[in-house]
């Protein structure tokens, strides 16, 4: 399995601020999995994510990814490596669908043709018809219409390694459990690794090929979804819990 | 007289037109390169927040006797005139960067973008209606504060009002006052104009 992740992070830590936010959390992604990085604010989920990326630097261990050390990957190259999507999508105001799905395409200097081929397919592999949508701007969307097109534009240069931050957060609860399921439906048809934070725990098992429970920067907890209904660390009950009563 | 004031009228607007082209050409850059840089951008507010407040006679007058910018004439005038022009093009610019959506930047930065594609691609266009806005306010500033230059030689509308003050004749001062209160009016209305369209584009 070691030698077969996508992406293997090991022994990382990160001070921010003069404040320790990780402890040396080791965490592998092999292809076409899922791990949810599930905890609390503040248990550093959303850190260790922007580590991998190199959004946020670390102060100790390693990242590889596709067998190189982060050290040796420029870091503008490996984040094109990576589809990053965030809680209210993070779109650029000032560009249409078209221009913010191409973006990453256009950076790798992909032929017009191709890229807008390539939108296409992406609008429609969400759910959004490219002939309504491609000229929109981000304000003329609904949340869950900007959430799509964000995810449009993490898949469009087709990356290994999804990285996605709390991504349906801001969502009524309706769209968001129809974007979950067109999510997973989406990986199962692309077979794409994923990185995913939350706080939700019923979104964690509902998404998690597996899950890593964080608290104070450390994993408490790393197994399947199956497996994390009997888990008996004090965080994973707590979480638990907050199932019940929901 | 209509062909005097047509041609101070012409000064004055050439005093302003090349005022606002170098405070913009100073600023902009200075403001880029101080978005990133939240040290130096303390120094550089407080300086052109003194310029500003420095009264602009008493401006002129320093700038007098200074070799290379100073001495009589057009260049003096516009030195003093770039110093007030400054403050708000570059706060303005300021602002327009550093107000960008935090969620947008971090994006750009992992989409891959290198600082020069976000800073051409993203931060500017996204600052664009708050560069204008700071452009249109040092214009506007600049129009009424350039009718000074005429105490120095520098020209322009003032020079109307600087001599119907002296002779004590209420209609030559108008003849100044008039066309660049008008001025100031058509180019608020304008840069506004453009204003509006940037941010709604």
């Amino acid at each position: 399995m070691a030698s077969a992740a996508l992406l293997e992070i090991r022994d990382v830590s990160c001070e921010l601020g003069g404040r320790t936010v990780l402890r040396g959390v080791s965490l592998s992604v092999a292809e076409g999995e899922t791990v949810v990085l599930l905890g609390r604010s503040g248990s550093g989920k959303t850190t260790l994510l922007k580590t991998v990326n190199a959004l946020v630097a670390t102060s100790g261990g390693e990242i590889r990814f596709e067998g190189k050390s982060a050290s040796e990957w420029d870091a503008i190259q490996l984040r094109r490596r990576m589809g990053y999507v965030i809680q209210d999508a993070g779109l650029f105001p000032h560009w249409t669908v078209e221009r913010n799905v191409g973006l990453v395409p256009r950076l790798a200097g992909w032929p017009e043709e191709r890229i807008r081929a390539r939108v296409e397919e992406l609008l429609g592999m969400v759910g959004l018809a490219p002939a309504d949508f491609r000229a929109r701007y981000p304000r003329q969307l609904s949340g869950g219409q900007r959430q799509r097109v964000g995810i449009a534009r993490a898949l469009a240069a087709d990356p290994p390694l999804l990285l996605l931050d709390e991504p349906f957060a801001a969502l009524d609860p309706i769209t968001r459990y129809d974007l979950q399921r067109q999510f997973l439906e989406l990986r199962r048809s692309v077979r794409k690794a994923a990185l995913f934070v939350t706080h939700d725990v019923r979104e964690a098992l509902m998404m998690g090929s597996r899950i890593a429970l964080l608290a104070e920067g450390r994993i408490d907890t790393l197994t399947t979804p199956e497996e994390f209904v009997k888990v008996e660390s004090n965080e994973a009950r707590a979480f638990r819990a907050a199932l019940e009563t929901k | 007289m209509i062909g005097e004031i047509l041609s101070l009228s012409l000064e004055h607007l050439e005093l302003v037109v090349i005022t606002l082209a170098v405070a913009a050409m100073v600023a902009i850059p200075a403001a880029v390169w101080l978005a990133r840089r939240p040290g130096p951008r303390r120094y550089a507010m407080g300086f052109a927040n003194i310029a500003q407040t420095i009264p602009s006679l008493a401006l002129f007058g320093f700038l007098l006797p200074l070799p290379l910018i100073g001495g009589i004439g057009k260049q003096t005038a516009i030195v003093a005139l770039c110093l007030y022009a400054l403050l708000p093009i570059l706060r303005n610019t300021l602002v327009g960067i550093l107000g960008v959506d935090a969620g947008v930047r971090e994006s750009a930065v992992a989409m891959g973008m290198t600082p020069r594609q976000i800073l051409i691609e993203v931060e500017l266009p996204l600052a664009m209606p708050s560069i204008v806005a700071g452009l249109r306010i040092a214009t506007v500033a600049t129009i009424g504060t350039a009718t000074i230059a005429a105490a120095i030689g520098g020209g322009g509308l003032g020079v109307f009002i600087f001599r119907g003050i002296s002779m004590v004749d209420t209609r030559t001062v108008l003849a100044g006052a008039v066309p660049a209160a008008l001025m100031a009016l058509v180019a608020d209305e304008a840069l506004e104009w453009m204003e509006r369209r940037l941010s709604r584009a």
